[in-house]
């Protein structure tokens, strides 16, 4: 009580607790710990058999192994570049499309209901179509995970450049800029923050599409891991897999969203 | 260039104002609203609701402005006074060419308005700062094209230094008041030295100390680069003080037995005597304000103390 009195006290104490950087660390760590020690509790208990869930200490074990035949880092590799490149074609397309749609009054009658209805097409039924197309290579994962990444961020380009402030657009015209001078001084920073937002969509179902497509048609990377040790019941390495995607979709997260952090101070 | 003999050739005193101006219009352009009018079509919101209502007064389209023709002439300030929603926004948009008109025509230096006519410059209403460039930044936008990098820095200091906002040129406009926003936006606007310079109610956020400090800076501005400016005001000491004439908007009264023609058009037409800087407490100024304060419907509480309109005092054009 009396420590709230004293007015000397460093600011850093008087910000709470829950805004301090190391707390927001060690707090969401906390939860993964916690599902760590259960997950080990119920293995040294017996509560469930070694082959339905292995203990972490195998799962380490499968990693290591994995890592010194060398396919640990390839399948990482080919993962992470799938899902990059993929991202990159499906983003700037999506960007384009967005562009045309949200700007064009005649873009958006003409592409807008299309659009929308491929949108609708659940990832898996391209799956055949583009195997039969493009065969089992890099093409077609590539492909699909394009278009997994297109839509989020064709869809908030979109909206957010019709709902661009109709004031500030005026006042740019008012003063001369038309076209690409115009987009890029008034449209593309007032819809910035969304575009990030919609790229963090993006690449979340990026991941989401590398893993549809590696399921079923893949010799290498992180959904193959998924597919080969579902068939030979390997549920260690099945848990490995699971748990590199979640660490490398927060990773891949993570980095966009220190971009967003960039962008919004200097944008917004 | 205009043909007009008013284009006004007198020496220009605050040259500091405008230092090495390298681009921009040095030109005055008359203005020409010839039977003007502005009916807006109704919104289908609006349409909607009528047919399933049984009246359909809604669904008529709205006239705004109707028969405005007057002839500003270059270099002249024409005041254009008017109560709350009478169209005076409108009259201006369509002088800049943001708007067209349902009827009738204006042109600038005898031709028609263009779309976003690039003689104009706009200092609209309500600031519309980018937020996310600087106050610098956004003065800048108002650069004609072309002003060479240095040039336009020196402009664009020089600007901010007249609205008083050296102090914030690196601010985003979310940091600032809404009255350094509204200045911002007048300094926008100087920055294009344009031909004919369209103000709506530039000074409306204002505190009033410091709108009378615009005023005068905007009289200096005009008196060192003498362009045409079209200021909509609602403030009628605001339009004696800076302008040559004053028009005033809206609706006229219904002739005997007639019925009144819907929308605004000019009721009263005002020369301003005197030339400007003009003592803010004359008489025959406060003869006028009354006149005018009746047209915009206010009681002047008083009797007129018999100046006579007719004056002898100079007036526009000199
Ligand atoms: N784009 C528009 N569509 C329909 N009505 C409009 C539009 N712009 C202005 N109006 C109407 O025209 C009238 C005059 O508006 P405005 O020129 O802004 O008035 P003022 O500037 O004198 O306050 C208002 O009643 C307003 O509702
Ligand atoms: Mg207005």
């Amino acid at each position: 009580m009396t420590e709230t009195l004293v007015p000397s006290t460093a600011p850093a104490a008087r910000r709470p607790l829950t805004s301090r950087r190391s707390v927001r660390i060690v707090g969401g760590l906390l939860l993964p710990l916690l599902i760590l020690l259960v997950w080990q509790l119920s293995s040294t208990l017996g509560l469930v058999t070694a082959s339905q869930l292995p203990p972490p200490a195998s799962v380490w074990v499968a990693a290591v192994d994995l890592f010194e035949r060398g396919q640990l880092t390839l399948y990482v590799a080919i993962s992470t570049q799938r899902v990059l490149i993929g991202f990159a074609i499906g983003a700037a397309l999506g960007l384009a499309a967005g562009a045309l749609v949200g700007l064009s009054r005649a873009a958006d009658i003409f592409f807008a209901p299309t659009l929308g209805a491929i949108r609708a097409v659940p990832s898996l039924a391209w799956v055949p179509l583009l195997i039969i197309w493009l065969k089992i290579g890099e093409e077609s994962k590539i492909t699909l995970i394009a278009i997994g990444a297109f839509f989020p961020v064709y869809t908030t380009v979109a909206q957010a450049l019709r709902h661009v402030d109709r004031q500030l657009v005026e006042a740019g015209r008012a003063f001369g800029l038309r076209g690409v001078r115009l987009f890029g001084a008034v449209q593309l920073p007032a819809v910035i923050p969304s575009v990030i937002s919609g790229l963090r969509l993006a690449l979340a179902q990026a991941w989401l599409f590398l893993v549809a497509a590696e399921l079923i048609a893949a010799s290498m990377g992180l959904g193959f891991l998924l597919s080969d040790s579902g068939n030979n019941g390997r549920v260690d390495r099945i848990l490995l897999a699971i748990i590199l995607l979640a660490l490398l979709g927060k990773l891949t997260d993570a980095i966009l969203g220190v971009f967003e952090k960039w962008a919004i101070k200097k944008w917004a | 260039m205009s043909a007009s003999p008013a284009t006004r050739t007198t020496a220009r005193p605050a040259a500091a104002v405008r230092t090495g101006e390298p681009t921009g219009t040095d030109a005055a352009y008359a203005v020409q609203f010839s039977g003007l009018g502005r009916t807006f079509a109704p919104s289908p919101g609006s349409r909607r609701r009528t047919r399933a209502a049984t009246t359909t007064s809604v669904e008529v389209a709205r006239p705004v402005l109707r028969d405005v023709s007057i002839s500003v002439q270059p270099g002249e300030v024409l005041a254009i006074l008017g109560t709350s929603g009478c169209g005076k926004s409108t009259l201006l948009r369509i002088a800049g060419g943001l708007d067209s008109p349902s009827a009738g025509s204006v042109r600038i230096d005898g031709s028609p308005v263009t779309d976003f006519d690039t003689r104009c410059a706009v200092g609209f209403q309500e600031p519309r700062l980018l937020p996310w460039r600087t106050v610098a930044d956004n003065v800048a936008l108002g650069l004609p094209r072309g002003t060479a990098r240095e040039a336009g820095r020196a402009r664009v200091a020089e600007l901010l230094e007249l609205v008083g906002l050296s102090a914030f040129a690196d601010h985003r406009p979310a940091s600032i008041s809404g009255g350094m926003a509204q200045r911002a936006s007048l300094a926008r606007a100087l920055a294009r030295n344009p031909g004919v310079l369209l103000l709506d109610e530039p000074f409306g956020a204002l505190d009033a100390l410091t709108r009378l400090k615009m005023q005068d800076l905007l009289l200096d501005v005009h008196a060192a680069a003498p362009t045409t400016v079209l200021l909509v005001t609602h403030d009628v000491d605001e339009a004696l003080q800076l302008a040559d004439r004053i028009i005033l908007l809206g609706q006229e009264a219904a002739p005997s037995g007639g019925s009144r023609p819907p929308g605004a058009t000019i009721v009263q037409e005002i020369t301003v005597p005197g030339t400007r800087p003009r003592d803010r407490g004359s008489a025959e100024l406060a003869e006028l304000r009354g006149r005018l304060l009746a047209g915009l419907g206010i009681d002047r509480h008083g009797d007129p103390r018999g100046v006579a309109t007719g004056t002898s005092i100079p007036h526009f054009p000199y």
